[in-house]
């Protein structure tokens, strides 16, 4: 037992920060929020090239041949960068719908309860659903992700196959979110003078930052340990401390940054509401704590597992 | 990432369990939590069976007379142990969990052959005298003096809120050795005699009524200069090696413990109807999650630790410290809702426990503690004024 990441995976979690820095960075983040234009074609291609949604597929059809441990290290950093659009959705689409493994594809799924999907127009297809069901759309509160209402019936039961996995790689998002905050309020405690002294000098603000790398760290693991061992469980675990993660991370490094955070400028209202989508997303806490209760009783030695 | 067991593990393991069932039924019943004397003794006598069957100082390296195991065979021990409803390390916790671990460390060959091996066989227990009335968090600002006489100390002061200071052979004892110096500068780290005359131990009543740490006073005390681990002067230093075993390791198998629990709760709120209150269910729930991440990021440090020179843990122990205190605290929250008023009796287990659980966010550094040095030495922000 090793549990720690291996060279390679060191290696193709940088290479892929790298390519969002580059590709998407804060400037381009920022100008798709301006033009309220979410998904870029052409970086979804370009994600594509890079293996983002071939990644698991297997090499003899045409992807990349790696595991969910790398899948979720690689969705850490598109969390990162809070880059939009169904990543998740597509990247399980890989091998079922056409052109979602190179991603000439955007594919959604109905990965929300009830008859709210998201990116519903700018995609090609839905995930487990034939056709491109209609939907109206409605005024979504994350400026990078739209929202479309669908009529009843709209499926569910389609893409429950996929529903751990998709838990699990938006675990990873929120995992990448929560610990870009850490780092945003860090480095905004460190800079933002008051009372003659950085603010991160005070107490009250260094233990907020301490609470938010406590949760991303336990989160973290979590995140790792569910995609090493792909155990249900392991992964409601993963999703339900990874929204907490990042949805309270973010809110705390809006406080951080006092009035500031409170404005369009800052990138902390982005994650937040990234963070509050995802939440929402695949396993809502509610179901992932049920599940978890449901395998205390029939579990009868609630200890890792053996082998 | 690599979570799986080698084939040498297993066998560990199987053999380990094997021994646990065959050992278990013939341990002597456990005394009553009150009773240190009975409590030693138990305690000792498991450790001597540890030591005899080869499974004492697992993980301690084989010079210190350990038997050199990786770290994972050192979790697998602490999960079979622990799964199996093993006694736990009692009155050994400072022996086995950080002095003996800062002796191996920072000892002379003279000095390691001296104390560990009576660790392992139980033979000797420990205790810690690093708190002060005046100095607790702020522990550089110690006051408690040793002078030096010849081959001697003479050491005066007071020592509080030590462990099971009445049943220790020995303590790991924290003085200033030059008051002239800065304050992290001036301090020695010395092994102490529990028996050497001028030491008087004066018990304390915790507030789960049990006697289970106490007041000591020194006066007088001449401890040889030879039990002095590491420089004169130089025991901030070794301090911290010590804190980091104890904030980074020593509460490793207590969260299985706390697995363990989880399932008797979850069971007990089925059988009294709590189960279906879905409010408290899913507060299970998430504790289920909790504690399985804690295991897990347990595992991702030792293994961590494991990479790195000298297996010291890291500063990651702080990390893994403040989210597992809080979590025991609440997870006893939790059996209180289950229990309901039955709660309020100290005939449950549950209860003193809970009553324990309340000190995991104080001893061993206060949460306020951990976060500053989260925030200061992990994530760089400011000193403050
Ligand atoms: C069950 C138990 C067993 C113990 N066993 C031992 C033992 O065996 N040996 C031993 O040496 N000690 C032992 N201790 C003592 C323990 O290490 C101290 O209690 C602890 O370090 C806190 O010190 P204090 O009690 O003086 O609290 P104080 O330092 O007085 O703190 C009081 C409050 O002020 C806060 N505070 C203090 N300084 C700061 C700061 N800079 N920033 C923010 N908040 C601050 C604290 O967080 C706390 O909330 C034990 C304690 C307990 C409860």
């Amino acid at each position: 037992m090793d549990f720690q990441p291996t060279e390679d995976q060191r290696d193709l979690r940088a290479g892929v920060r790298d390519l969002l820095a580059g590709r998407y960075g804060r400037e381009a983040l920022r100008a798709s929020v301006d033009t309220g234009a979410p998904l870029d074609r052409a970086l979804w291609r370009e994600l594509g090239e890079a293996g983002f949604f071939a990644l698991r597929l297997p090499e003899s059809e045409g992807g990349v041949g790696l595991g969910l441990p790398e899948a979720v290290l690689v969705f850490e950093e598109a969390g990162r960068a809070l880059v939009p659009g169904p990543l998740v959705a597509t990247h399980l689409a890989a091998g079922v719908v056409p052109g979602a493994a190179a991603g000439a594809a955007v594919v959604t799924a109905f990965d929300l309860d009830g008859p709210l999907v998201t990116h519903l127009g700018e995609a090609d297809a839905v995930l487990g659903v034939s056709g491109l069901p209609a939907g109206e759309p409605v005024r979504s509160v994350d400026p990078l992700t739209p929202l479309y209402r669908v009529a009843a019936p709209y499926g569910d039961g389609d893409c429950s196959a996929y529903r751990d996995e998709g838990a699990l790689l938006t675990a990873a998002l929120q995992l990448g979110s929560a610990l870009r905050t850490v780092e945003l309020a860090v480095r905004y405690a460190g800079e933002r003078e008051q009372f003659g002294q950085p603010i991160g000098a005070f107490q009250a603000v260094k233990h907020l930052c301490a609470r938010m790398l406590v949760r991303a760290e336990v989160a973290r693991t979590a995140v790792y340990a569910a995609a090493v061992t792909g155990d249900a469980g392991e992964v409601a675990a993963a999703k339900l401390l990874a929204d907490e993660a990042a949805v309270r991370g973010a809110r705390d490094c809006l406080q951080v940054h006092g009035g500031m955070g409170f404005t369009w400028e800052a990138d902390v209202h982005l994650h937040l509401k990234r963070a509050w989508v995802r939440a929402e997303q695949w396993r809502t806490a509610a179901q992932a704590q049920e599940l978890l209760a449901r395998e205390l009783l029939v579990s009868a030695a609630p200890v890792g597992p053996v082998g | 990432m690599d979570l799986t067991y080698t084939e040498e593990e297993q066998d560990f393991r199987t053999r380990l369990r094997e021994w646990l069932a065959k050992t278990l039924p013939e341990l002597p019943a456990r005394p009553s939590p009150d009773d240190w004397p009975g409590r030693r003794a138990y305690d000792l006598g498991w450790q001597r069976r540890l030591y005899e069957a080869g499974y004492a100082g697992l993980h301690w390296p084989v010079d210190a007379g350990g038997r050199g195991a990786t770290p994972t065979q050192h979790l697998i021990f602490l999960e079979e142990t622990e799964r199996a409803g093993a006694p736990y390390v009692g009155a050994n916790f400072v022996g086995l969990l950080h002095a003996g671990p800062t002796i191996a460390a920072e000892g002379t060959a003279e000095q390691r052959a001296r104390w560990l091996p009576p660790v392992l066989r139980g033979d000797e227990v420990w205790c810690q005298g690093f708190s002060e009335p005046d100095a607790g968090s702020d522990l550089a600002s110690l006051r408690t003096r040793a002078v030096r006489d010849g081959e001697d100390y003479v050491i005066t002061g007071s020592k509080i809120w030590t462990s099971h200071a009445e049943v220790a052979d020995w303590c790991e004892l924290l003085v200033r050795t030059d008051p002239a110096a800065p304050r992290h500068r001036g301090i020695s780290w010395l092994a102490m005699p529990m028996d050497a005359p001028g030491v008087t131990v004066r018990p304390l009543r915790t507030l789960a009524g049990s006697a289970e740490f106490a007041e000591m006073f020194l006066d007088g005390v001449r401890v040889p200069v030879a039990n002095r681990v590491g420089a004169e002067n130089d025991g901030w230093r070794v301090t911290m090696v010590t804190l980091s075993f104890e904030r980074g390791t020593a509460f490793v198998g207590e969260v299985v413990a706390c697995r363990r629990t989880l399932g008797e709760l979850a069971r007990a709120a089925k059988a009294n109807g709590r189960w279906d209150d879905p409010v408290l269910r899913r507060r299970l729930g998430r504790l289920h999650g909790e504690f399985g991440a804690l295991w897990r990021l347990t595992q991702w440090n030792v293994s961590e630790a494991g990479r790195s020179a000298g297996g010291v843990p890291g500063i990651g122990g702080s990390v893994f410290k403040l989210a597992y205190s809080h979590a025991r605290q609440e997870l006893y929250d939790t059996a209180a809702e289950v229990l309901g008023a039955h709660s309020l009796s100290l005939e449950e287990e549950w209860t003193l426990d809970r009553l324990s659980s309340l000190s995991y966010t104080i001893a061993a550094g206060t949460s306020q503690i951990q976060r500053n040095i989260v925030a200061e030495r992990i994530l760089g922000l400011p000193k403050g004024r």
